[in-house]
């Protein structure tokens, strides 16, 4: 039954958040996102979300142009992408991307090129965690958007 | 909210597999795409605040938290694009230049280029805005920095992430103060910024629990599958306090009603 489905699916997102925000990947500010959607902006968390995969994922790549470049000095650049890293993924409540960001911003300020690198890897990884952890979110939720909309135009009991 | 005839820089993202058919509609599967609206002059009565931020993210944030305050958002992504906007990009003052209504500027601190502070100063400094209100917004919470702000004439200092009561506590502010505006001939709205598009009706995919169903979540649903820990409802999570309450060192946890930080050099009484 088409019910059914639905609330394993909402299971399947609550046990999802649950554990994102149980391992500190999320914090509450990702609520206040919620808080933001409406009707008028329906789409505001999703929207707000992509945006930021799309500048974290430039930041990043233009990070590790930067400190793979051997004769690499800009250190005060790299701080710069930081400050928008940290900023965003606070805004959006990806607060261990932020703490990881935290940290490498650190070693930039220091001028610590190992620690940098070990920081971009460190970043790097937390925001892949991250977006793949939220692509689950956004596919269950489809799922779950699809079956209503079957339930709500009627397509039975199957 | 009502019409936006707010400007913004904001980017459309992309809609991929969330254009599905509009489910709080009527049965009829494909909704009508909502027009972007045109830009619509400035309304005297409605409050008006230019934002300044360098951050996509959260410019895309404290407009939206700006606009469920019922405030007119126009949004920037540097200090000098807002002195473009107030006019106040060149040493000439221009008789024939329309005077702008500007209720609120509220900009970030760290911005390359201009920081907020720089910002700020100008628009002390100027006599058509020097009595408009400016916010600064700054991710650190480093005392020097606030306190420099507020000796300058700022009207606030929030962190960010600036939260929704943040920004209804200033909006209550703009509401009770006798703002005093520059003289309110409206003006165009400049046409070099992206204009806002509204995205077409579509399902909503929030997981809040007050929402009207079908996403809400269901408070009966638990798991058994979940970690050694003992497990959270999701519903309590979702609708009391954070779990997680280590916060870095540097930074404060902005409650804005506790704040002795913000509470200082306000010019009218705390309203909430």
């Amino acid at each position: 039954m088409l019910g059914l489905g639905v609330d394993r699916l909402q299971a399947d997102i609550n046990r999802l958040l649950a554990s994102l925000f149980h391992q500190g990947v999320l914090d509450e500010h990702f609520l206040q996102l919620q808080q933001l959607q409406d009707e008028t902006s329906p789409n505001f968390v999703y929207d707000v979300i992509n945006i930021y995969f799309d500048e974290s994922e430039k930041l990043l790549r233009n990070l590790r142009l930067l400190l793979m470049d051997r004769e690499f000095s800009d250190y005060k650049k790299i701080g710069l992408h930081l400050n928008q890293l940290v900023g965003s993924s606070s805004s959006i409540g990806a607060r261990r991307v932020r703490n990881v960001c935290v940290a490498f911003r650190s070693a930039s300020e220091l001028s610590n090129r190992p620690g940098c690198l070990r920081g971009l890897e460190v970043a790097e990884h937390e925001y892949h965690y991250l977006k793949n952890m939220m692509h689950e979110l956004f596919q269950v939720l489809s799922f779950i958007l699809l079956l209503h909309m079957r339930i709500k135009l009627g397509y039975g009991r199957q | 909210m009502g019409r936006d005839g707010g400007v913004s820089c904001l980017r459309r993202a992309e809609m991929n597999m969330m254009s599905v058919g509009g489910i709080e509609s009527t049965p009829a599967p494909a909704p009508a795409p909502a027009p972007a609206p045109a830009p619509a002059p400035l309304d005297l009565d409605e409050v008006h605040v230019l934002a300044v931020d360098d951050s996509l993210v959260d410019r895309i944030v404290i407009e939206r938290l700006l606009r469920i305050t019922s405030c007119k958002v126009t949004a920037v992504d540097s200090g000098w694009r807002a002195l473009e906007f107030l006019g106040l990009d060149n040493d000439k003052a221009s008789a024939q230049l329309d005077r702008l209504k500007v209720d609120l500027i509220i900009t970030d601190y760290c911005m390359p280029g201009m920081t907020g502070y720089e910002l700020l100063k100008k628009i002390k400094e100027s006599s058509n805005f020097r009595e408009v209100p400016v916010v600064i917004m700054s991710s650190e919470n480093v005392l020097t920095r606030i306190d420099r702000c507020l000796e300058e004439g700022a009207q606030d200092f929030l962190l960010k992430p600036v939260k929704l009561a943040d920004v209804k506590r200033l909006r209550s502010h703009l509401a009770t103060k006798d703002v005093k505006l520059s003289n309110g001939n409206k003006r165009k709205l400049p046409e070099d910024s992206d204009s806002v598009i509204i995205t077409p009706p579509s399902p909503s995919l929030t997981i809040s629990t007050e929402s009207s169903p079908p996403l809400t979540i269901s408070p009966d649903s638990s798991d058994s599958s979940s970690s050694s820990s003992p497990p959270l409802s999701p519903v309590e999570m979702f609708s009391s306090s954070p779990i997680d309450n280590d916060e870095d060192d540097d930074v404060l946890t902005s409650s804005p009603e506790e704040s002795p930080i913000r509470r200082q050099k306000m010019r009218s009484p705390g309203l909430d």
